[in-house]
């Protein structure tokens, strides 16, 4: 009886994986990838069994960052969850506060003001930038290009966390959006500086590109590597550009159209192979309809009030119900499930969380291939364990 | 031709390396201890309590102890007592004030709550950032003492927002003298007899506490 028999080779893809126990090839070796590696993106552990140089099973292990994150959130009142949200994926609080804000407006029933709706795309478009502008730098970092490219984009991406910084006074943990708006208004200095930085940053990509996209490492490490077939992902539930690289246009700003994200062309990426090349490619060609979304919003900004008058800071009791509010994150659809017993905190706080999601297939994609293209795979899932463990 | 891609991403790395020594767009870093960037007034980490009076911190400060920032705060990190007597404020009115007011600084998340549901503006979001320490208890469980700074340091580190604030709270105290003045003078009539109207007292340095 082999080991192999009841391993199920992925019907999504992965390469042939050789199934004969002889005595050349009879030894699995159970490596534990994790959750100490700094390939991992955080404390995330694989139990990774090979034959030979070949994954055969892939084991995640998961909860190493579990900070009881949606019981915290029916512990404490609505708006003390705003900050908390901030702590979920780490790198985009501006978007994890706006989903929980959508929510929360849909269960109060708060209106935005035109103002507020154009700050958020702006902080949304911005958020997905440096998001993406990382994810690229990470990968390269994981396929062995150290250094160089994750420096060039931490510098692209340190210019927009100082534009955060200066707006809601952290880099990281804005706390910006409110119930029914932001917080504060941007003064029209700092939409002169997302003007500037925002017409700068085509040329950074332009250059970006030039420095990676065409090289032979790059191509030969990722293009057929991890590949994943569209229904596949479709029925894991998998959203986000990973989805779309797969080549299935689905993209929420777009589905939905909430916000006011009808008013603004742009289009959605769709790559065709599904492998790892697309997902990066799918990323920089979505940084290039932001700068898009972002120039239009910057020229249409209208002046007014950024909070709904009927909204209250303190004591926000809303009426019992549910409401769920989700927004396309940089990672993919981010959701806040809330039901409400009509008291200050929320009856059940449930998060939607992207890259746990996308998380799930991490398996099929690896089968067949070498710790090290696993490593670049889970590089282009884009996970934040914040947000997976929660 | 295989290869292509190499060499230009080389020649991106030349032009970046050698505009590292004369193109400021190319120069990003700080040498930190030596120079420090510049903080945007926003910036905020840790909470302070904003006192009128730099000579007597402890005696105007604008807290007047109603425990809605230590309700509201998301991680639960302040720590507020009631004082059982009464000391005149700024503007010379008898207000209660915290007999204890701690805040865990190792606890505290910078969330600037406290600093949007105080009514008061009493207690505002500080700039410093140089605060490594080895003791967590000694140094870093905050009392009132190390808390309350003078409102001149608020206008150094937020010079926009102080100055609103200001203007706002000298309305307010101006609405209410008023307010006070025209019911005195309301009263006296009403007992028909002239009476001067009540002065708000000046503010006046009370006993440390």
């Amino acid at each position: 009886m082999s080991p192999f028999d009841a391993s199920p080779l992925s019907p999504s893809g992965g390469a042939h994986v050789r199934s004969v126990v002889d005595e050349f090839h009879g030894d699995l070796l159970e490596v534990s990838m994790g959750p100490h590696h700094p390939s991992t993106h955080g404390v995330f552990r694989m139990i990774v069994t090979l034959d030979g140089e070949r994954i055969v099973k892939l084991k995640p292990v998961l909860g190493y960052l579990h900070r009881n994150h949606e019981k915290i959130g029916e512990s404490t009142s609505y708006l003390g969850s705003m900050p908390y949200t901030d702590r979920l994926d780490y790198l985009n609080a501006m978007t994890n506060n706006w989903a929980y804000a959508l929510a929360v407006e849909r269960l109060g029933g708060l209106a935005v003001p035109e103002r507020a709706e154009y700050l958020r795309v702006i902080l949304a478009e911005l958020s997905r930038l440096q998001n993406h502008v990382c994810l690229a730098g990470f990968l390269l970092q994981d396929t062995g290009a150290s250094g160089t490219p994750l420096m060039y984009a931490f510098r692209e991406r340190e210019k927009i966390l100082e534009l955060f910084e200066s707006l809601s006074g952290s880099r990281m943990m804005c706390n910006f959006q409110r119930f029914g708006g932001c917080r504060t208004d941007a003064s029209s200095e700092w939409l002169g500086q997302v003007s500037s930085l925002v017409n700068g940053f085509g040329a950074f990509l332009d250059e970006f590109e030039e420095l990676i996209t065409g090289n032979e490492i790059l191509m030969a490490r990722t293009q057929g590597v991890g590949v994943m077939k569209g229904p596949a992902a479709v029925s894991a539930g998998i959203t986000g550009p990973m989805l779309r690289a797969c080549g299935v246009g689905y993209d929420i700003r777009k589905v939905d159209a909430y916000g006011i994200y009808p008013r603004f062309t742009f289009r959605v990426p769709i790559g065709s192979h599904g492998d790892t090349y697309d997902r990066y490619m799918i990323r920089i060609l979505e940084m290039r309809e932001s700068i898009g979304i972002l120039q239009q919003a910057l020229r249409d900004i209208p002046a007014g009030p950024i909070m709904d008058p009927k909204a209250k800071l303190r004591g926000f009791r809303p009426k019992p119900g549910e409401s769920y509010g989700r927004i396309e994150g940089p990672k993919g659809e981010i959701g806040f499930y809330l039901i409400s017993d009509g008291s200050a905190n929320p009856y059940r706080y449930r998060v939607r969380p992207p890259s746990f999601v996308n998380l799930t297939l991490l398996e099929d994609l690896c089968l067949g291939h070498t710790i090290a293209d696993s490593v670049v795979i889970l590089g282009s899932i884009d996970i934040v364990l914040g947000e997976v463990d929660r | 031709m295989l290869g292509t891609g190499l060499l230009q991403g080389l020649a991106v790395t030349a032009k970046n390396f050698a505009g590292s020594f004369h193109d400021p767009k190319r120069l990003t870093t700080v040498e930190y201890p030596e120079k420090k960037s510049v903080i945007p007034e926003a910036f905020r980490n840790f909470p302070f309590l904003v006192s009128e009076n730099a000579e007597d911190p402890m005696g105007t400060l604008r807290c007047v102890a109603c425990q809605i920032c230590e309700k509201e705060c998301p991680p639960q990190c302040i720590y507020i007592e009631k004082s059982k007597d009464k000391k005149p404020d700024a503007s010379g009115k008898m207000q209660i004030y915290p007999a204890v007011f701690r805040i865990d600084s190792s606890v505290c998340m910078n969330c600037q709550i406290c600093v949007e549901v105080c009514p008061f503006d009493a207690i505002k979001m500080d700039h410093v950032y140089e605060i490594a320490t080895s003791e967590r208890f000694e140094t870093l469980l905050l009392d009132r003492h190390d808390l309350a700074k003078p409102n001149s340091y608020f206008h150094q580190i937020r010079p926009l927002e102080a100055a609103e604030v200001d203007g706002r709270l000298t309305a307010e105290r101006k609405a209410a003298e008023e307010k006070a003045k025209a019911a005195a003078l309301a009263k006296a009539a009403l007992a028909a007899k002239p009476a001067a109207p009540a002065p708000a007292a000046p503010p006046k340095p009370p006993e440390q506490a």
